[in-house]
Parts: C-alpha cells; structure tokens; sequence
C-alpha cells in the first residue's frame, strides 16, 4: 500500500468529505445573511453534487480494492461496488427532499453530516477487516445520531436521538465485545483470516467462545438493520426525527449495513479462496461446489434465521396497530429487514443470493425515501403524521396521492411494482440456495406476512382514497420535491415492469 | 392480435387517470370505446383461432436471468373466456353510465382491472400469469371501498384480504415448482414438462388449487363473494361474479390441474371415504353447490340472493374440473362463460336497474313497490335472466350444467345425484326472488300508494336496455347453438387431458 492507492481507493469518500466541507464553506461563508429557503436548496443541490461526482469516483476508484500486506481492508467492485452507488444516489435523493423543509436554520450542517454519514456507509460496505468495519459503522452511527436530532425546536426529535444514541452506544459496545473474542480466537482482524481462525479453533473446543462472539456481533448489527429483538429504537427514531433524517436513516443507513452482512456471509462461505487468490484481493466469487457450509459453522445462518422469523412476524404484527403512519413504516421496515435477513441465512456459494438482496434493499431504500417524502410534505401542511392526516389527499393533491399509491402498493409487494419483484426474486434465491423443508417453510411465512401487510398499507392508502377528508384544501407541495418523488414513483413502476434492468447493472459489477 | 385487448385496456385505464374530472360523460365514452375495441379484439381474435390448438401470440425475453418470458398465447379455453370478458367489461360499463362520482377515477380502476383479467386468460407464462393476477386484487379493492353501497370497506377489505392469502399460497407453490423443477425457465409448457416428482405434486397440487379456488368461490373459502358482491357498486360486482370467479377458475385448471397432474393421484389410503385430493375438492364443490343454494333460499337481501347463487353455481365449475373426463371438463368451461353471462345480467338487474331506482334491496321492501307495474323492464328482464340461472333448456346455463352432472355421473355417479339436488332449490330460490320482488300480490295501503304516486321512478335508459341485449343474447346465442363455442373448448381441454390431467 502507498498513497496513492490508498488515495485512489478512498477517493469516493474523499470527494463526499470535500462536498460536505465544501457544504459547510458555501453556508456559513458566503449565505450567512441568504434566506433560509436559498441555503437549504443550495446545501442540498451541492450535497446532491458530490454524490454524483462520487459515483464518478466510485467508477475510477474500479475494482481494485485497497490491500495492506496482502490483506484486503477494502473490497471494490462486487457488492461493494453495487451498494456505494446505491448510498451515493439515495443519499443524493433524500438530500434533494431537503428542499422546502423548515426544522431547522442549519441547513448547511445538516447536508454536510448527511455527507459524513454517506461516507462511513461507503467504507462498511466495502470493509473486509474487523476494524475498518467499527471505524466505518461509528462514523455512520454518530453522524445518524446528529441527523435525528436536528429539529431543534422538536421534543420528540430530541428523544428520538437520545434513545437512538443509547441502543446505539450498547450495540456498539456488544459489537466491539464480539470482535474482540473473534480476534482472541483468530489472532487477526482481516476478515478471511478470522473466519479461518475461527473454523479452526472451532474444531479444538473453541465452539463456546465462537458462539458468544457471534451473538454479539448479531446484537450489534441486528441493531443497525432493525431486527427484533434490536428494533426499539426504531419506531421512536422514524417518528422523531425530521423526514430527511428518517428517510436517510431507513435507505442509506440500511444498504450500508445489509452491504456489510453481505460481505460477512460471502467471506464466511468462500474464505478457503481467499488465500489463494490474494493478487488482487477480493474474494473470487468461482462456481466451486459447495463443499463449506460456512466459515462460522452452523451458528450464524442459524442466528440469523431467528432474527428473520422474529423480524417478519414481530414486524408485520406490530405494524397493524399503528395510527402514526411513520410508526407505520418503521415497523414495515423492521418486516422487510426481516425477509432481508431470510435472503442472508440461505446464502448461496454464487452471487445469487448477495444479487438478490442487494436489489432488495436497494428498491426498498429507493421506495422507502419517497414514503418519506410525501408523509414529509404532507407533515407540513397538516402538522401531523398520523394516518388521519392522510384524508382525502387524493382530493387535495391527486399527484401526491399518486406516488403515494405507487410507493405503499410497491411495499406491499404488488406486481407490476418493483417491491414485487423484489421479493420474488430474493424468496426464489433462498430456495435455489437451501433445498429442504425448513427454507421452504420460512419462505411460505414470509409470503403469508406479505399478505398480512397488505393489509396495513391499505389501511392508509384506504384514507388517501376511500375515505372522505375533512379538509378539502388543495394541498400545496414544493414543485422540486413533487418532481423527485414522482422521479422515484416512475423508478419504482419502471423498475418493476424491466426487472432486468436493475439486475443487469448489479451483474456487471461482479 | 388477441394481446391488444390488454394493452387496450391499460391505455384505456392510464388515459382515464389523466382525464379531467369534471367530464364525466367524455370518460363514459372513452371506456365504452376502449372495452368495445377489447370486446371486438377478442370476438376477431375468437373467429380467427377456429380450428386452431394453441397460438403464441408474443414472446419476448423479460427477464433473462430466471428465464421468464413475456409469453402470452390462447388455446380454445382462453379464447372463450377473453370472449367473456369483453362482454362483461362492455355490459359493466352500460351498467355503469350513472356513475357521477370520480367517474374518471372509477373507469381507471374498472380498466386495469380488465386489464389484469385478459392478461390472466392469455399468459402462458406462469410468472406473468401471476402478475397479472395480482394486477386484478387492488382495483377490486378500490371500486368496492369508493363506489360500493352497504358495509363497503368491510366488504372491500375482506376481498383483498381472500385474494391476497390465495395468492400467497399461489405464489408459494409456484416458488416452490420453479426451483424444484431447475428447469429454468416460468413458462406453464416447459414446467408441465418438467417431470415433478409425483410426491412434490402432492402436495404442491392442493396448495395452488386452493389459492386459486378461494377466488373461485370455493366453499368454505367462499365467504369473501356474498359480501363483496353485495358492497360492490354494480359494474364491479358484474366484473366480480361475471369474470374474477373464472379468474379463480381458470387458475385451477390452468396452472392447479395442468402443472401438477399426480396430485390428482389416489393417495393410496382412504380418510372419511376420501382417496385423492379430486375427493376432497369434488366434495367440497358439491356442498358449495347445495350450500350456496340453501343459503341463497333464506337471504332477505335481493342482492345476496344473487351472490349466494354464484357461489352454488361456481360449485359446478369446480365439480366439472374434478371429473377429469372430456365431457365434464368441457362444461365446466362453459359454465364458465355462462355464470359469467348470466350472473353478470342478474346483478345488472339488481344492482342497476332496481336498487339504483328504488335504494332498498330488501326483499321485504321490495314487495310493497309493485315493481312488475312500475318497472315492467326490468321484471321481464329478470324473468328471462332468471330462466337462464334456473338452467332451462335454450339457455347456456343448460348446456353447461347437464355436460357437467353428465361428466360427474361417468367419474362417481353419486356426485351427479348430490349436485342434482341443487337445482331445484336453484329455482325455488330464484323464484322466491322473483315473486317477492316483482310480482308480489300484497295490496299496497293508501300511504304506500300515495308515496308511489309522489314519486316515480326514473325511465329506463338505453345502455341499460344495450347491456341488458347484450347480456341476454350472449345467453342465448350460446344456450341455442352450443357448438360455437364448444368446437373451441373441445380440442383445448383434449389436449389438457393428454397433457397428463
């Protein structure tokens, strides 16, 4: 490693620190006496800037990856490279819904911390050694932490930050607790060379210690991607926090962390390889024969599958109750994460699986920031979130009620949506990855939730167009954030009606 | 030339979303036009596949990487059922002309819907079969919660709630034959000739049969179709018992029957006097028939009169897929078109003609209001489209219902004896609905007559009468002359049979 390498390697998240300066020089420099509708559009559109030139720099940084040593710290290209361009363009989206919002007079800030944060979601999803990953997942969750909290005037985004901040400090702590067992045992922080370590030690009576650390670990990640039984922070996060902050929260934070899962199950099946092609680094995804389960034994599909079920169930379950349409899709997310989680515990020895649950959590971010931008609009007029607030807006605003419709029936999993398609595509990759009983009957719960949550979605869809509105005002949205969320309403049916599409673009990166 | 009716009827329906909303009438024409083209497409795509087995009518890669295919095709059975379809779209949007409400929004979501319908009839691609399907759940759901009349949100709900479990299992049996399977590839051919192993059809059989059976009206999966029917405004509870029913239908046969024939097999042991899953779903066909009839007998609802009789004559359709002979097979197929027909007629009647006049449904209301003096249209409509539903001879319900207890006698004869005992409640049914709503004796007193005078009841309008024609010729056309579309259904489900059901 020299520095250039290490230059070139990071120079995606070089460019978003020199955006989010950049953010940080323009606001507080030169628009300090500009209105604060000018400062927050300008923040916005010079965030949304340096997401795309990151993606030009993710594309010139290639598939080279940066390795010390001959190992691998960062993976490139594969599905490193798939999820940075996805936290590029939907940290480019929800900064775009910033436009027009009023929580807060900082706007500059806000922009830039959501940089930061874009950026440590770009390193975990790239991170191949065990302290890359904390330094990226800390970057991330400090910064998610400050998101939260920004609508200063709120008690509840206040709140929301601190029970985000506590569950997340714990979880760190469990997650830091683990590593360091997995590095008492491996003796090495590179990933490949832990889960070798590990499956030797495995076999010398090191069983017990190994399951420790990877409850841990679970604990710690099934907090970044709101599993139960790590999810309470969830529902207060996405209810407290301002729209932006939440939207960022449920797509970027989550492609980041299901990125990082990805990479943990791939180098746990395929970390024999690993040695023998260590010229250029990333772990060769070959058509071996399965012959290895998994580098960490049976324990970790197994920990991972409960986390799964206990997901969707909880998920769906809770989320029939809820009055408070972010309540809402909180809890949807903690369901969807939990069919993520299916896709992770059947992970197969090709990229099917890493393929398919990056299209899912990918569409899912896409879709999930548009919800938030229309409960974001419609919080604004109406000063509520709740599902009543939604009365009528077909009426009030039909391209609204539109996207709206669009976007919930695509969470629901209606084809020719791309949420559909989604699920489809990651229930048929666990059953291509695990025959037997026990996937097939995970997936037949999973597809019975999808019909469970049918219900819930219709329950606010029923409000946008059945039910008759109390006020019957047109319903003014910013005309910039109309055009993105009817950008992602069009990405969501497009997607969905060319499936193909979007799995090409995953393909080519492998 | 038969895919145009789909993307006729999504372009009709995205049209209709952009229309303005303060022309109603502009809309109503606009979806009479586009279900006319759809019904034209399919009479000419009818006539020209004549003699013909199945046609591919498109195929394009969709999505390569699991080979699925855009892959829509007709044989006999989808060419009869698309014929269905443009005439019930075209009836249900006559039946529809007094919609003032939204009326832009109700044709968009009538139009996707119809959509999805011929989709569903002519994919050939189980995948996007499926979808297609799926397309049909949630404008259902719309047109009921927004236009529908009694308990319409419970109504809507409860259906999309049914449809979307029986999809579920669907979707589950069908994730399960494509990786068992490994053929690469969603296309209903190739995974019928995938060789799956006959204990995986076992249980994958009843799986899918009964998911699409749920919308089929199955009992006791049935309960969906009363409600929904009756919280329905009238075009979707026509669309409803008239086409979504044969979607269920059609679905059994299509993907149930056809892609796992073992599971048809005896099981090789007896339950309760049952042998194989043909037992279990004949049986449960044949008490929906007595059932839904039964049930049908004691309602004070006119309406749910007619949405029990749909879920007794769906009972037929069923019973005449489980005789697994040409003959019963050929008639559950036209009673498929024929309930279509005639159930669709029959909630016109109610639903348009007297509850949009009179604002009750109740039977008990009803007989004070002289309706065959006030409204003789529509007391000699449903004379005749109750004649059709009672299987008289020279009507389609005859034809279909005799092939089908034909076929039922040549697999176990007392299936034939049991269903039997359905028709006669059929006709006391129908003709208690009949006595009571329209030619009740019961003198009126001074008050009653005095409101009667105080208010008349509007004119009939001409789409009624069209729609009524069309509906009622649509019956008789077929209950006279069968063989027009029995020479289609005839080679299509010989070649079912051999295909190894």
């Amino acid at each position: 490693m020299n520095y250039t390498d290490l230059f070139r390697a990071t120079l995606p998240e070089t460019v978003l620190e020199i955006a989010a300066l950049l953010v940080l020089v323009v606001d507080l420099g030169f628009l300090r006496k500009a209105a604060l509708e000018t400062r927050v559009a300008v923040a916005a559109l010079l965030g949304a800037a340096g997401c795309v030139v990151g993606l030009w720099a993710v594309a010139f940084a290639g598939a080279g990856g940066l390795s010390f040593g001959g190992e691998v710290l960062l993976a490139g290209g594969g599905s490193a490279g798939v999820a940075q361009c996805g936290i590029l363009v939907l940290t480019a989206l929800a900064l775009l819904l910033l436009i027009g919002s009023d929580f807060t007079s900082h706007a500059g800030e806000f922009a830039a911390v959501a940089l930061m944060a874009a950026a440590g979601g770009m390193i975990i999803a790239a991170a191949q050694d065990l302290l890359v990953i904390f330094v990226g997942l800390e970057l991330l969750s400090l910064s998610l932490y400050i998101l939260t909290a920004f609508a200063k005037k709120s008690g509840k985004s206040a709140e929301a930050s601190m029970k985000y901040y506590l569950f997340g400090g714990m979880s760190a702590a469990f997650l830091l607790f683990g590593f360091s067992y997995l590095y008492g045992i491996s003796g090495s922080t590179w990933l490949p060379r832990v889960v070798c370590g590990v499956n030797n030690a495995a076999a010398h009576g090191g069983a017990p210690l190994l399951a420790v650390a990877l409850v841990m670990i679970a604990a710690g990640l099934g907090f970044k991607v709101a599993a139960v039984p790590f999810h309470f922070w969830a529902p207060d996060t996405y209810e407290g926090a301002p729209a932006p902050a939440a939207a960022f929260i449920a797509s970027v934070s989550k492609v980041a962390s299901f990125a990082l899962l990805i990479s943990i199950s791939s180098v746990a099946l395929h970390f024999m390889e690993s040695f023998h092609v260590s010229g250029d680094g990333t772990a060769a995804f070959s058509a071996q024969p399965p012959q290895i389960t998994s580098g960490f034994g049976a324990g970790w599909p197994l920990i991972v599958a409960v986390l799964a079920v206990a997901s969707m169930v909880f998920g769906n379950l809770a989320a029939l109750v809820q009055s408070s349409v972010r309540r809402l899709v909180a809890y949807s997310a903690i369901a969807h994460a939990g069919y993520i989680l299916l896709g992770l515990a059947f992970f197969s020895w090709t990229n099917r699986s890493a393929e398919a649950v990056l299209y899912y959590v990918l569409t899912y971010g896409l879709t999930t920031i548009g919800a938030f931008g229309v409960v974001g609009v419609v919080e604004r007029v109406t000063g509520s979130d709740k599902m009543d607030a939604f009365l009528g807006l077909n009426k009030r605003n039909p391209l609204l009620a539109g996207v709206m419709l669009v976007l919930f029936l695509s969470l629901a999993g209606i084809p020719p949506l791309v949420g559909f398609w989604a699920k489809f595509n990651l229930f048929a990759a666990v059953l291509e990855a695990a025959g037997g009983v026990v996937p097939f009957a995970l997936v037949a719960l999973a597809v019975a939730f999808s019909a469970v949550s049918l219900y819930y979605y219709l329950q606010v869809l029923k409000r946008v167009y059945v039910m008759p509105g109390v006020d019957e005002s047109p319903l003014r949205v910013p005309p910039f954030a109309l055009i993105v969320l009817l950008v992602i309403a069009a990405a969501v049916v497009l997607l969905g009606c060319f499936p193909a599409l979007l799995q090409g673009w995953i393909a080519s990166f492998y | 030339m038969l895919a145009w009716t789909i993307y006729l009827s999504f372009a009709g329906a995205l049209l209709q979303a952009l229309l303005p909303r303060s022309r109603p009438n502009v809309a109503r024409w606009l979806a009479l036009a586009v279900a006319v083209a759809g019904l034209v497409t399919g009479i000419a795509g009818f006539a020209a596949g004549m003699g013909q087995g199945l046609t591919i009518l498109v195929d394009v890669p969709w999505i390569p990487s699991l080979g699925i295919h855009f892959l829509l095709a007709a044989d006999g059975i989808s060419r009869v059922l698309v014929l269905l379809t443009g005439i019930a779209a075209v009836a249900g949007v006559l039946f529809s002309w007094n919609i003032e409400v939204r009326t832009n929004q109700f044709f968009a979501f009538y139009l996707a819907l119809i959509g999805g319908v011929y989709g569903v009839f002519l994919s050939f691609d189980v995948f996007l079969l499926f979808v297609f399907y799926e397309i049909a759940i949630v404008p259902k759901y719309f047109l009921i919660a927004i236009w529908g009349s009694t308990r319409r949100e419970y109504g809507a709900m409860k259906l999309a709630l049914y449809s979307f479990v029986g999809s579920a299992m669907v979707l589950i049996g069908i994730l399960a034959a494509y990786t068992t399977s490994g053929s690469h590839s969603t296309s209903l051919i190739a995974l019928a000739h995938a060789g799956l192993p006959v204990s995986f059809q076992m249980w994958c059989f009843p799986l899918v049969f009964t998911g699409f059976a749920i919308l089929a009206g199955m009992w006791p999966f049935h309960t969906w179709a009363p409600t929904g029917h009756v919280a329905a405004p009238t075009a979707a509870s026509m669309i409803l018992a008239g086409v979504i029913m044969k979607l269920g239908a059609y679905g059994c046969l299509r993907v149930g029957m056809a892609l796992f024939p073992h599971g048809l097999d005896p099981w090789g042991f007896t339950v309760l006097g049952l042998a194989s899953w043909r037992d279990v779903f004949a049986l449960l066909a044949i008490i929906g028939i007595l059932y839904g009839a039964l049930v049908a007998l004691a309602q004070s609802d006119f309406k749910f009169v007619i949405g029990y009789s749909s879920v007794s004559h769906m009972g037929f359709v069923l019973l005449g897929l489980m005789t697994l002979n040409q003959i019963g097979m050929d008639g559950a197929v036209l009673q498929m078109y024929s309930h279509g027909v005639i159930a669709g007629l029959l909630f016109a009647i109610v639903g348009r003609i007297v509850y949009d006049r009179t604002h009750t449904r109740q039977l008990a209301d009803l007989e004070k209001m002289h309706l065959a003096k006030r409204l003789p249209f529509a007391a000699w409509a449903f004379v005749i489209a109750g004649m059709a539903s009672m299987g008289l001879p020279g009507f389609s319900g005859f034809v279909a219902e005799l092939q089908v207890l034909i076929g039922a006698w040549m697999a176990r004869p007392w299936w034939t004896i049991a269903a039997a005992l359905g028709i006669p409640v059929a006709i006391a049914y129908t003709w208690r609905a009949l006595q009571k709503a329209f030619f009740s004796d019961r003198q009126p007193s001074v008050q009653e007559l005095e409101a009667e005078h105080g208010h008349r009841l509007a004119a009939i309008t001409w789409p009624e009468v069209a729609g009524f024609a069309l509906l009622g010729a649509a019956t008789l056309v077929v209950g006279l002359y069968p063989r027009i579309l029995l020479s289609s259904i005839e080679p299509a489900v010989r070649s079912l049979l051999k295909g190894g059901v």
